[in-house]
């Protein structure tokens, strides 16, 4: 048993079911917030009782989120102390800053959203959704910094093996920061916007708790129209980014072996790395020279301009960034369809599209997932991109037996999280928010 | 001194604060769900009080736990990578522990026909984390053996030694001491008489295995029975279980409470005490210790951690007295009263 892919498998595992749930509370902190802001302003309590019921759902979403985070700020010394132990003059100044900074904030403050409504006033209560809402943004930019460090580092020297920090700003603000954190931000925010769009068409569906769902379908299908749009802007941003500082990354998102001058866009293909050959190909002549150059006839490297050995595993790349591409495309697509039933007027009746939105909304998701591995498997034999690999980062003194031991504990404890975490969902949507309309705390009380 | 010495120092002492702020604040909350059983006795409206009493603060409490981890990992990314891959199992099971006690406070509330279930979990989940926080320790201070690569080469069994073992049951017994006076002071009646009970119960216990702790310290620890300041701090220790222990006779849970903290406060004391500047003692002849020395970041990150740290960490303190002053008080007994007759 090779303890390297066993360590890579259990933090796949790890981080992957993670982040399935801070971009579900990025996006329903802006909507709780904004709920909150209009209730400030007008008083009208029906916007209190929604808050207090997507407060509850925020709430279970809040808790699984914490309890499986901690798990992979132990996981860089559990599984691969030896990456700490090269790059942890860098690489744990982030991760402590967003508990100072960021997690404080959001984790003191969630404590006055769940409980705190008849305890302070208004004012006070509006402060502390926009103190969760920030914190917990913050707390993602401080975790995307940590991560775009891996992908581009920057902001340092090697001494001995070692990297040695030699400009905090630099290597915070790297090369991929900015372009990586509103990439991962708007995906939040889809996500969080079409979860909780998808609730209230379920009781537009159901005939049921009508007011609220009006209120709350129209906010959060809002908020999904502009974040799947300007999602093409952010993710256009980032392709030109890792185009500079990862074309070989690049050339595998796009299944692309040789140069090329007037280089295609990949719309489908199947990539077999032992051929170095892209089959079944589909693609747009010129336009990816076009997106990353501004210039049709631009040469884009391929992946054989590099050594084979620092080649991705291209086959898993290139198909969970495609599948990636067509969810964002398929919510953009779900986007001009909601406008268009907003100007008829049709939005609260048109059953297929409520019901077309709750099919959907597990999606974003699953897309933020894809476009994860995507960043991730495409960085490989990287663990810091050109400066330490994967397979020398692992912890030295942890074996095999330990690592898949601890595998199947995880798999076991996040099947049985993932099945409560959604009986619990179901449980606060099928009650309701007039249910819950004088209750405070937490859901069944 | 040179510069980085200096941070060198000033970063073993933060973490001592933030690993202290961490042991009695979350100690509260975890000593809750260590105590659930003795104090609810299946009781569900106890049970429920004593989980609201909890609920507005406990995650902010565990932040300091992820603080004083991110923070290990950026001032001596050595301790934290040996301690992490060396302890790996243990630390393991400590995840489990804090996972599961995580949600069952959530879970407990929102399924009411599993209630026993999530009391269970959320009991287990935090005897496990109390009792191994101080086994890790107790390892620490003994000593393990460690290569020249400064990488763990014992077993899980070496963690299991007499001395980590008594510390993990004295670490168990001060979070039970945080959590029974933690609960006297937010809950009322009989349920409030059974925290005073349980406190007064826990006391003697503590002091039993502080003892016998300083006892094997003798015997394991080397230099830790000429170590004035350590000799000071057990002093202290003693005056305050003492004061501690009037105090809850008295009926002054509130005293009580600041007491049992500052006696988890001594025991730290006694820990920087004799490890200073050690963070890892090694046990093989002629292998260095990992000490802040030889464990810590560069001069610039130092710099940088100890500037977040002044800009961080004053607004942390201020907000969370804040949100403690909104929930002061006792909690209202309703939910306990109408379930008493089910």
């Amino acid at each position: 048993m090779d303890p390297v892919l066993l360590s890579r498998i259990q933090f796949g595992l790890a981080a992957g079911f993670h982040f399935i749930f801070p971009p579900l509370t990025l996006g329903l902190t802006v909507i709780i917030l904004i709920v909150e802001s209009i209730f400030y302003k007008k008083r009208i309590k029906l916007y209190r009782e929604l808050n207090t019921f997507l407060v509850k759902i925020l709430a279970l979403i809040f808790s699984v989120g914490v309890a499986t985070g901690i798990v992979l700020e132990f996981s860089f010394g559990t599984n691969w102390s030896t990456y700490s132990r090269l790059v942890g003059d860098i690489f744990g100044a982030p991760l402590a800053a967003e508990a100072v900074f960021a997690f404080f904030l959001e984790s003191v403050f969630i404590g006055i959203l769940i409980f705190g409504r008849t305890k302070v006033s208004p004012r006070v209560y509006l402060l502390s959704a926009f103190l969760v809402c920030f914190g917990s943004h913050l707390s993602g930019l401080w975790i995307i910094i940590a991560n775009s460090w891996m992908q581009t580092p920057a902001g340092f020297e090697m001494v001995n093996g070692q990297a040695v920090l030699t400009d905090f700003l630099a290597a915070a603000l790297n090369h991929s920061t900015v372009e990586r954190y509103s990439h991962t931000i708007i995906g939040a925010w889809i996500t969080g916007s079409l979860f909780a769009a998808a609730i209230g068409a379920w009781y537009l569906l159901k005939e049921r708790e009508m007011k609220y769902a009006r209120v709350l379908v129209k906010i959060s299908l809002l908020m999904f129209i502009g974040s799947s749009f300007l999602q093409f802007a952010t993710g256009h941003m980032h392709a030109v980014q890792v185009e500079r500082t990862q074309p070989v990354k690049m050339a595998a998102f796009e299944g692309l072996w040789d140069s090329k001058e007037g280089a295609p866009l990949s719309l489908f293909g199947i990539p077999v790395a032992k051929d170095k050959k892209t089959y079944l190909e589909i693609g747009v002549p010129n336009v990816l020279s076009l997106m990353l150059y501004g210039e049709p006839q631009a040469k884009v490297r391929g992946l054989n301009e590099f050594p084979q050995e620092l080649h991705p595993p291209v086959f898993i790349t290139f198909t969970t960034y495609h599948a990636m591409i067509a969810l964002g495309t398929l919510f953009a697509f779900i986007s001009l369809l909601g406008i268009y039933l907003m100007k008829k007027e049709k939005l609260y009746t048109t059953k297929w599209f409520l019901k077309l939105i709750i099919i959907a909304s597990p999606l974003p998701v699953i897309a933020n997932d894809l476009g994860w591995m995507a960043a991730e498997i495409g960085r490989q034999p990287w663990a810091v991109y050109n400066v330490l690999k994967t397979s020398q980062a692992a912890s030295v003194v942890v074996s095999g037996w330990e690592i898949l031991l601890t595998i199947i504990m995880f798999t076991i404890l996040y099947a049985l999280l993932f099945f409560f975490f959604m009986k619990f969902l179901f449980y606060i949507i099928k009650k309701g928010p007039s249910e819950f309309a004088n209750t405070e705390g937490y859901g069944g009380e | 001194m040179e510069t980085l010495t200096i941070l060198q120092i000033i970063w073993f002492f933060l973490l001592g604060i933030l690993f202290m702020g961490y042991s009695v604040l979350d100690g509260f909350d975890l000593g809750i769900g260590a105590a659930f059983p003795f104090l609810t006795k299946g009781n569900e409206g106890r049970q429920t009080a004593l989980i609201q009493s909890i609920g507005p603060v406990w995650d902010g409490n565990e932040v300091w736990l992820i603080t004083a981890g991110g923070a290990l990992f950026a001032a001596f990314p050595h301790a934290y990578a040996t301690v992490f891959s060396g302890f790996y199992l243990p630390l393991m099971l400590v995840l489990l522990g804090l996972i599961f006690r995580a949600v069952s406070i959530e879970f407990f509330s929102l399924d009411k026909k599993n209630r026993k279930l999530w009391s269970a979990t959320f009991f287990i989940g935090s005897v496990i984390p109390s009792i191994l926080f101080g086994v890790a320790l107790g390892n620490l201070i003994q000593g393990v053996p460690l290569d020249s690569a400064m990488e763990y080469r014992g077993t899980f069994f070496t963690l299991l030694r007499p001395f980590p073992l008594v510390c993990g049951f004295l670490g168990l017994a001060a979070i039970l001491m945080q959590g029974f006076t933690y609960a006297a002071i937010k809950t009322q009646d009989d349920l409030h008489r059974d925290s005073i009970i349980g406190a007064m119960k826990v006391l003697p216990v503590y002091g039993i295995l502080f003892a016998l702790s300083t006892v094997l310290a003798f015997l394991c620890v080397e230099g830790a029975a000429c170590n004035v300041l350590a000799w000071v701090c057990a002093v202290i220790f003693y005056i305050v279980l003492a004061l501690t222990y009037l105090s809850l006779k008295q009926g002054m849970e509130i005293k009580a409470f600041i007491l049992s903290s500052l006696s988890f406060l001594s025991l730290w004391g006694i820990v920087a005490a004799v490890q200073f500047p050690i963070l890892i003692k090694s046990s093989m002849p002629g292998i260095a210790d990992i000490t802040i020395y030889n464990a810590s970041s560069g001069k610039l990150t130092l710099s940088v951690m100890l500037g977040i740290a002044i800009l961080g960490v004053p607004p942390v303190l201020a907000y969370t007295i804040y949100v403690y002053r909104i929930y002061r008080g006792k909690i209202s007994h309703i939910d306990m009263n109408t379930s008493k007759n089910k």
